[in-house]
């Protein structure tokens, strides 16, 4: 209890309820960095989880050896080669100027993500009855055309789940790239407690977390209803999907672990 | 000769140490169906997956309206065709599996539909019309915006002969089609194969239906340890078969 009676409430007040400018700069930050590296991260292992069950077997190694090197070394590791080995050009790209520490953490944080989304995919594909490709492949369709059109959305379905983990995972993680200075939620609080040495900055970022991971908890259980939905043979009209949405005793049934 | 559909010749074929076709050769004519019956282990299955490729031979040949099957001949030796032409190939020949396999993302109809127009180009409408007509062809016009998820086996089963059809095969394989199914729905399943055996399609069938057999088969085929023991038309299959181990296994089944 002592803790709690130490806590500064003004500081925390202010930090919720009237974020500064900087504030919202860093929560965008967050957010963003998030779900492009996510983004990435999932393209770049629905590619390992491919190469991985390629008929080229210096893909299959490729594949491997990434898997083994980014699962096997800290992120915080790579987040610091990324930044100082690569030490990428500030770069513009579709009207966003994207610094050097950014560039480098994206660059990081997808990266390692991919590896760990490679063998949440390829234990997707995996789960496939093999009688869908033979079927699809009887009916003349080619390898890649079977994969994308009768595997993959089919994979996707039990691929969402876990990505839903993964990506609560990326939210807090994208905090690392602080250590190379990329102005986040983190580096936000870090700041505040520096100039002032109230640690409740760090109360006050730890809740800002907590709403973004709570409203991917919604979304997540919106998405998976989604899906079991469909699964079921039904499309739910407008009205019932805003429900499932938003419907909290589902949400937390269901996303909540 | 061209009469001939599938030119099977002392098709071999093994799984490790496990030689499960042991020089298998059959023909079949156009317009003829086929029955391969055999207990279970007999390599009957394996013979009909070879025919579309799903399964590489050892040695023997393959042909399916003249062509041959997933191999080129290359200085007189056969090696395994290109991806494109065994995807081709099987563009020819229709397959229905005994655990159906229909896509459980897709309608009923999109399940028709897929095929023609991703494969054969076809264009929406017209693959959509036919398709239609398909599913009306095997008594499900009403299922046509059904999931597989919500289907009976035996209209399950009756959808993915249709998804085959749609590509306009000249040859309809039959992997025991109606071993799935609970015995109430077989009839439903088994009444479409008869219907379509008598407006002359090209079927081999593996089926331990014996009444199936005995109504819509031209000629039955008995398989055992992985070669044909005996085949003839059904009457004289069933009524006077002459190999000993026939007789055993229809003593057995019927």
């Amino acid at each position: 209890m002592d803790v709690l009676v130490s806590v500064d409430w003004h500081v925390i007040w202010l930090r919720i309820f009237h974020p500064d400018h900087a504030f919202a700069r860093a929560l965008w930050a967050t957010i963003a960095l998030s779900v492009v590296a996510q983004t990435l991260g999932v393209l770049l292992g629905l590619l390992a989880a491919l190469a991985r069950m390629s008929r080229f077997p210096p893909l299959r190694v490729l594949s491997g050896v990434y898997v083994w090197i980014f699962r096997g070394t800290p992120l915080l590791v790579q987040i610091f080669y990324f930044y100082f080995a690569l030490n990428p050009p500030t770069v513009h790209v579709l009207g966003l100027t994207l610094s050097s520490e950014i560039s480098a953490g994206l660059l990081a944080l997808s990266i390692n993500e991919g590896a760990y989304m490679r063998e949440i995919i390829r234990a997707g594909i995996d789960s496939i009855d093999k009688g869908q490709m033979e079927a699809a492949k009887s009916l003349g369709m080619r390898h890649w055309l079977a994969m994308r059109r009768i595997v993959l959305p089919q994979a996707a379905r039990v691929i969402v789940p876990p990505l839903g983990n993964e990506f609560n995972n990326m939210m807090k993680t994208t905090s690392l790239v602080y250590t190379i200075g990329v102005y986040e939620l983190f580096a936000d609080a870090e700041q505040g407690y520096s100039q002032t040495f109230v640690s409740d900055y760090f109360l006050a970022v730890a809740f800002w977390y907590l709403v973004l991971t709570t409203a991917w908890t919604f979304v997540q259980a919106w998405i998976e209803r989604r899906l079991a939905a469909s699964e079921r043979g039904e499309e739910l009209g407008f009205r019932e999907r805003l429900l499932a949405a938003w419907n909290p005793v589902t949400a937390w049934a269901r996303g909540a672990r | 000769m061209n009469d001939l559909v599938v030119h099977a010749v002392d098709v071999r074929k093994r799984f490790g140490k496990l030689e499960v076709l042991k020089g298998v050769s059959l023909d079949v004519r156009r317009g003829e169906t086929v029955c391969i019956i055999g207990p279970s282990g007999s390599g009957k299955t394996t013979f009909i997956r070879c025919v579309n490729h799903l399964e590489k031979i050892d040695s023997g040949r393959i042909e399916v309206n003249g062509h041959l099957i997933g191999y080129r001949e290359r200085k007189g030796k056969l090696v395994e065709d290109s991806e494109r032409s065994i995807a081709r190939q099987r563009t020819q020949i229709g397959m229905v599996f005994q655990r159906f396999n229909l896509f459980p993302h897709k309608t009923a109809l999109e399940n028709v539909v897929e095929a023609p127009v991703q494969v054969l180009r076809v264009p929406r409408e017209q693959a959509v019309a036919d398709a239609e007509r398909l599913l009306a062809r095997v008594g499900l016009a009403d299922k046509r915006d059904v999931y597989p998820g919500k289907l009976s086996g035996g209209q399950q089963q009756r959808v993915a002969i249709a998804r085959a059809l749609a590509m306009r095969p000249a040859l309809m394989l039959f992997d025991e089609p109606t071993s799935a199914l609970d015995p109430e729905v077989t009839g439903e399943v088994l009444t479409v194969m008869e219907e379509l055996a008598r407006e002359g399609m090209t079927m081999v069938v593996v089926t331990h239906e014996m009444g199936f057999a005995r109504k819509a088969a031209d000629r039955v085929v008995m398989m055992d340890e992985g070669v044909i023991i005996e085949e003839g038309p059904p009457e004289h299959f069933f009524e006077a078969p002459e190999h000993e181990r026939t007789k055993r296994f229809l003593s057995k089944i019927l």
